[in-house]
């Protein structure tokens, strides 16, 4: 039963897409944004809340003051206006997994409106995204349809409800329309959602886990036969909880308007559901209330008042930008575009900072990362942080290298140790005797029993091809099981037969 | 009869403090009442009980209350320090939420439900180590002046039982004025405290918004409800007040400071020249006209009374007053629409499958909410949703909140004349039962006239007994307002004239009251709603 | 005149989720129609210059410390609840079957 599509290239010869984007960002705080139940992830179902997250007959709101700090934080690192004075609103609508049957939001004074941010695609290309508002809000609890072959909400026989999440803190960030990206809308779909998880992840607001719900996206999409400027009829497509999904939804619903509107029919305003499994949308649930929610003051809460003081001490503790800290350290490293990007893309860049800050040059904590620890990431398929080595696990292993005390080969084996929790490179190498055997008494023993074992190589050397010498430096190696500087062996030899290197 | 019952809360405390009686004693003594003219079985289930009699409780929960009282006849009895109010007992509007006993808001919707946690005021309740009574009748989600929007059957005013006790809160009203309970704790969103207070002969105290926490509270209308104090005399509210009144971190509209002084305030005033130089102002929107004549007749008397105690009469004007109804019924229907949207069968209280066709949960809601409410919570759903939904908010909820800021400074601008402002509480006495239920839902509505604005403002209001109107013999009420966060002001005022009028009288208003348990006797039941 | 119709209550029922029958439609739109027109002139009661006061006693900034208070267990939670499975609230099919 799917729908008619355009292809994405015909798509894009006819029409201009215009996009927008509301992306929710729960926040991290140790309490939900209204009562102090545990803002946590996962839990027995139903244990954390509160009278208040379950909307009990004569309960309250009150505001989580560090939910309010990280909207006004979000909303400086956004470039948006910080709101002297904003309330809280209630959006009525009635739906199982609301408590109160209206959602704790602010309608018309959130608390940042009026920002901007410089979205850069892979190629360097840049556009700027404007941001209408950021406002707080509040989540909503958990529905599992029951019943269904597919768990979907469709032909479930019942739907069970966890609260647990019912109240969790959310800053809504809304886009303004975003006209021209053309062909590009994908990709820059995919980079604004990726710049704003990086964004509240940089402020230490959220665990940005998308695979968690942590930042959730709503793409809209209309389309605009080319060389028109007025908006087409838009959809929001919901449950698009990957950057690759966000991605691949913008460009489906592209290539689904096109089809529609290429066959004369009309879209229908909707909200439409992403399917990741099939990579198509469908219409959503028909939203009964969509047309007037009602908004109103909360009337339980008082409004929020800023002044220069307490914005200017919020943007104090801002940390430097994700985008300027990139330039910054693309400029130290004097990593090239593709290296700095490579980097970027495994998600390096954390541990290379810290390595380079914990004495390492940014070639060696560059080879380390994107090398040895990158290729052990990718067998264990985990996040490189969650290898358990770090800086100064880089850091001691290059030392050791350095003092000649261990040789490559070797140095990638003790992080396997150090990996494996053994101790630090250093401990491994003296518990596990692995420096290398610079003692050049027991070399020569090792160099005789080689000769001895391979006269006719010991001959070609002394006859001058100094390159066979590899054979015995190897049969060395063998015997010392590696920890011998190989270097130093292949000068032992030709000073034993008495030639010149 | 035992005659403990008649005892002001202050009185009952002389007494205990003196060990002349226990609280044992005294809460017996109070259910033994209830049981005599309630028409209860105490601590039953039974709601079909209540219908001969006044019916001011829902639910009794003696057992609790006797148990409390013996612990605090055993602490003081070790020579333990107790709170002043501690062994008093004292009954709950069924409006505020008490974990292990019912809370029913005397809504179907509710019946039989549990709150798993207590209200703040009824943590502060239980800390003051007052035996609790029982929960009292209202209006369904306090939403009537007449207690007969209860899913659980009208309560009668112990002075004529064929008529309202006023509402919302005519079972905390009665309760207090037929001696159940000696004190009560009502909630007022547009009069519902001191209406009744009116109408029965007792004192009703409407605090400055945000004195007393909401928290546990079943909200009608947020930014207007307010718990208050429901007694025979204005020390006694006082005394409640100051027990139950003072900041609360789970209300963030709970106002940040010191409670009290109170009672020292109605002591003050009830002394000779406690109301020398009081500057009072006569409203002159909320004189005379379309009021009853023996209401006028009382008010005015009471006027003379302040003048010959020393005060002096103005006359102020409130003219944005004539527009508090309307703003009052916007914003109340508008917040009631939201704050009773989670009342749909899925968390809690009654869930209604629909009778034919398919069981989705859109479905069910709608049935549940059909079901749950009465004719009067749909009505005022139904009218704050219109007056919430696109393209009507300007003109309606957003109009109301403006009148709302034209009230305030009305008041504002009355109070650079005068301390308080006096008029009567209600237009009328008790009507009777049934008389304003049919028809014209408006018809109920203006007898809040008075009422209402102190709710819009947020200012402190206290109703006292003025005497009995001389047409039908029924107790009229007269109102002071003070500007906000001055109720000591309200206590020091309302125990002046409460002490002119009693002088007067030669006895409280209450003394004039006929017999209940002849009156009950005597009644035709089964003839009346 | 009020411009409350029969079809007007049906849509707010429907908004507030409360099933009504033809008969109280009807009662409720003439009833609503009176109220609405006593009440209609709060608009004409105040001007754009009047600025709209939505809590009674000015308060501002009230925020609560980010600390874990004490929660329900399950079983309170869900002690209130019309239906329940798994330790979770049990509703009806949100979907019409189709």
């Amino acid at each position: 039963m799917s729908e008619e599509i355009l292809s994405f290239e015909e798509a894009m010869e006819k029409y201009d897409p215009v996009l927008g984007f509301e992306v929710h960002v729960e926040l991290n705080t140790k309490t939900k944004m209204f009562d102090d139940a545990p803002n946590e992830f996962g839990d027995t179902p139903n244990t954390n809340i509160t009278p208040v997250s379950l909307g009990l007959p004569g309960v309250l709101p009150v505001v989580n003051g560090k939910a309010v700090e990280s909207a006004i934080k979000l909303g400086l690192a956004l470039g948006c206006d910080i709101a002297e004075v904003s309330h809280f609103a209630r959006k009525n609508y009635f739906y199982p997994d609301t408590p109160k049957n209206f959602q704790t939001s602010q309608f018309d004074e959130p608390i940042a409106e009026n920002g901007s941010i410089d979205i850069e695609l892979e190629d360097g290309t840049v556009f700027t995204v404007d941001i209408e508002r950021a406002h707080m809000e509040e989540d909503a609890g958990k529905l599992n349809h029951m019943g269904g072959s597919t768990g979907r909400i469709q032909g479930a026989e019942f739907s069970l409800v966890d609260y647990n999440r019912a109240g969790v803190p959310l800053i809504e960030i809304v886009t303004r329309p975003i006209v021209g990206a053309g062909e590009r809308a994908p990709e820059l779909a995919r980079a604004y959602v990726a710049a704003i998880r990086e964004i509240v992840k940089n402020l230490g607001i959220s665990d940005a886990k998308m695979e968690r719900g942590n930042v959730r996206c709503d793409a809209n999409v209309s389309l605009m036969p080319k060389g028109t400027t007025e908006f087409g009829t838009r959809t929001e497509t919901k449950n698009v909880n990957s950057l690759r999904s966000v991605e691949r939804a913008v460009r489906y619903e592209i290539q689904r308007h096109a089809a529609v509107l290429d066959s004369g029919q009309k879209i229908v305003q909707e909200t439409r559901m992403w399917h990741e499994d099939t990579r198509e949308t469908t219409a959503g649930r028909p939203k009964s209330d969509a047309d007037d929610y009602r908004y109103f003051p909360e009337p339980d809460l008082v409004p929020v008042v800023t002044d220069s003081e307490w914005i200017e001490r919020l943007r104090a503790e801002l940390p430097e930008p994700p985008a300027e800290r990139r330039r910054r350290l693309k400029a130290d490293w004097g990593y090239s575009d593709e290296e700095f990007r490579d980097v970027v893309n495994a998600g390096a860049m954390d541990a290379i900072e810290e390595t380079v800050a914990a004495g390492a040059s940014p070639a060696v904590a560059r080879k380390w990362w994107m090398g040895e620890i990158a290729r052990i990431a990718k067998v264990r398929e985990v996040d490189l942080a969650e290898t358990g080595a770090t800086a100064q696990t880089v850091v001691e292993l290059n030392q050791l290298i350095e003092q000649k005390k261990i040789n490559d080969k070797i140095a990638r084996q003790v992080l396997e140790f150090v990996i494996a929790g053994e101790g630090s490179p250093a401990e491994i190498v003296e518990k596990r005797n692995l420096a290398v055997v610079s003692d050049d008494g027991a070399l020569t023993a090792a160099i005789d029993d080689a000769l001895a074992a391979m006269p006719d190589v010991a001959d070609k050397i002394r006859g001058g091809k100094v390159q066979a010498a590899g054979a015995i430096v190897g049969q060395v190696m063998k015997a010392t099981r590696g920890q011998a500087d190989a270097g130093r062996v292949r000068e032992l030899i030709l000073e034993k037969l008495g030639v010149e290197g | 009869m035992n005659e403990l019952i008649k005892l002001s809360a202050a009185e009952l405390v002389e007494k205990l403090k003196s060990s002349e009686i226990s609280s044992v004693e005294i809460t017996q003594a109070h259910l033994d009442r209830i049981e005599a003219t309630d028409g209860q079985t105490l601590d039953s289930a039974d709601r079909s009980a209540g219908k001969d009699g006044l019916n001011a409780f829902l639910h009794t929960s003696a057992q609790q209350a006797l148990q409390v009282a013996e612990e605090v006849d055993r602490a003081r009895a070790a020579g333990e320090e107790l709170p002043e109010l501690a062994g008093v007992p004292i009954a709950i509007k069924d409006l505020i939420v008490t974990k292990g006993q019912p809370t029913t808001a005397a809504s179907r919707m509710l019946e039989g439900w549990m709150s798993p946690y207590d209200g703040t005021v009824t943590q502060k309740v239980r800390a003051a180590r007052m035996p609790i009574l029982g929960k009292t009748n209202l209006d369904e989600f306090a939403m009537g002046s007449s207690t007969e929007h209860s899913a659980f059957g009208v309560t009668r005013n112990p002075w004529a039982l064929d008529r309202i006790p006023g509402g919302s809160g005519g079972g905390s009203a009665v309760a207090v004025s037929a001696f159940q309970a000696p004190l009560a704790l009502g909630t007022d969103t547009g009069g519902s405290i001191r209406q009744p207070a009116a109408v029965t002969g007792s004192v009703g105290v409407k605090p400055t918004y945000g004195s007393i926490s909401r928290y546990g509270v079943i909200a009608m209308a947020s930014s207007l409800d307010q718990v208050g104090p429901c007694t025979r005399t204005v020390l006694d509210a006082a005394l409640l007040h100051e027990v139950v009144g003072g900041y609360d971190p789970k209300d963030s509209t709970s106002l940040n400071e010191p409670v009290g002084p109170y009672a020292a305030q109605a002591r003050e005033g009830a002394t000779e020249g406690g109301l020398k130089g009081l500057r009072v102002g006569i409203i002159k929107e909320l004189n005379g006209d379309g009021f009853q004549a023996g209401v006028n007749a009382r008010f005015n008397e009471s006027i003379d009374l302040l003048k010959s105690a020393g005060a002096e009469i103005v006359e102020v004007s409130l003219p944005s007053v004539k527009e508090a109804l309307g703003a009052y019924y916007l914003i109340m229907s508008s917040e009631v629409s939201s704050n009773l949207a989670k009342y749909d069968g899925v968390r809690f209280g009654l869930r209604k499958l629909p009778e034919e066709g398919p069981v989705t949960i859109e479905r069910v809601m709608s049935a549940t909410r059909a079901a749950g409410f009465g004719d009067e919570a749909k009505r005022r759903i139904i009218l704050g949703t219109y007056a919430l939904s696109a393209g009507y908010y300007d003109a309606y909820y957003g109009s109301a909140q403006k009148v709302r800021t034209l009230i305030q400074r009305d008041y504002a601008a009355a109070f650079e004349k005068c301390d308080v402002l006096v008029s009567p509480t209600a237009p009328t006495t008790a009507y009777k039962l049934g008389e304003k239920t049919e028809g014209d839902p408006m018809a109920m509505y203006l007898g809040d006239i008075a009422t209402v604005p102190t709710n819009l403002a947020g200012v402190p209001s206290i109703s006292i007994p003025a005497g009995l109107a001389d047409e039908d013999g029924l107790p009229v009420g007269i109102q002071f307002t003070a500007p906000a966060h001055e109720d000591a002001r309200l206590y020091r005022v309302g125990a002046g004239l409460e002490a002119l009028l009693n002088n007067k009288w030669g006895a409280p208003l209450w003394a004039q009251m006929p017999d209940t348990e002849s009156l009950i006797r005597d009644f035709d039941f089964g003839g009346a709603k | 005149m009020s411009d409350i119709t029969r079809e007007t209550v049906a849509h707010l029922a429907e908004l507030a989720h409360i099933e009504m029958t033809d008969a109280e439609l009807e009662a409720l739109a003439s009833e609503l129609g009176v109220i609405v027109e006593s009440v209609a002139s709060v608009s004409n009661a105040v001007s754009d210059d009047i600025p709209a006061t939505s809590h009674p006693i000015p308060l501002k900034n009230v925020f609560r410390e980010d600390v874990v208070g004490e929660t329900l267990t399950a079983e309170e939670a869900l002690s209130g609840a019309p239906d329940e499975a798994d330790g979770k609230f049990k509703v009806p099919a949100i979907l019409e079957e189709s």
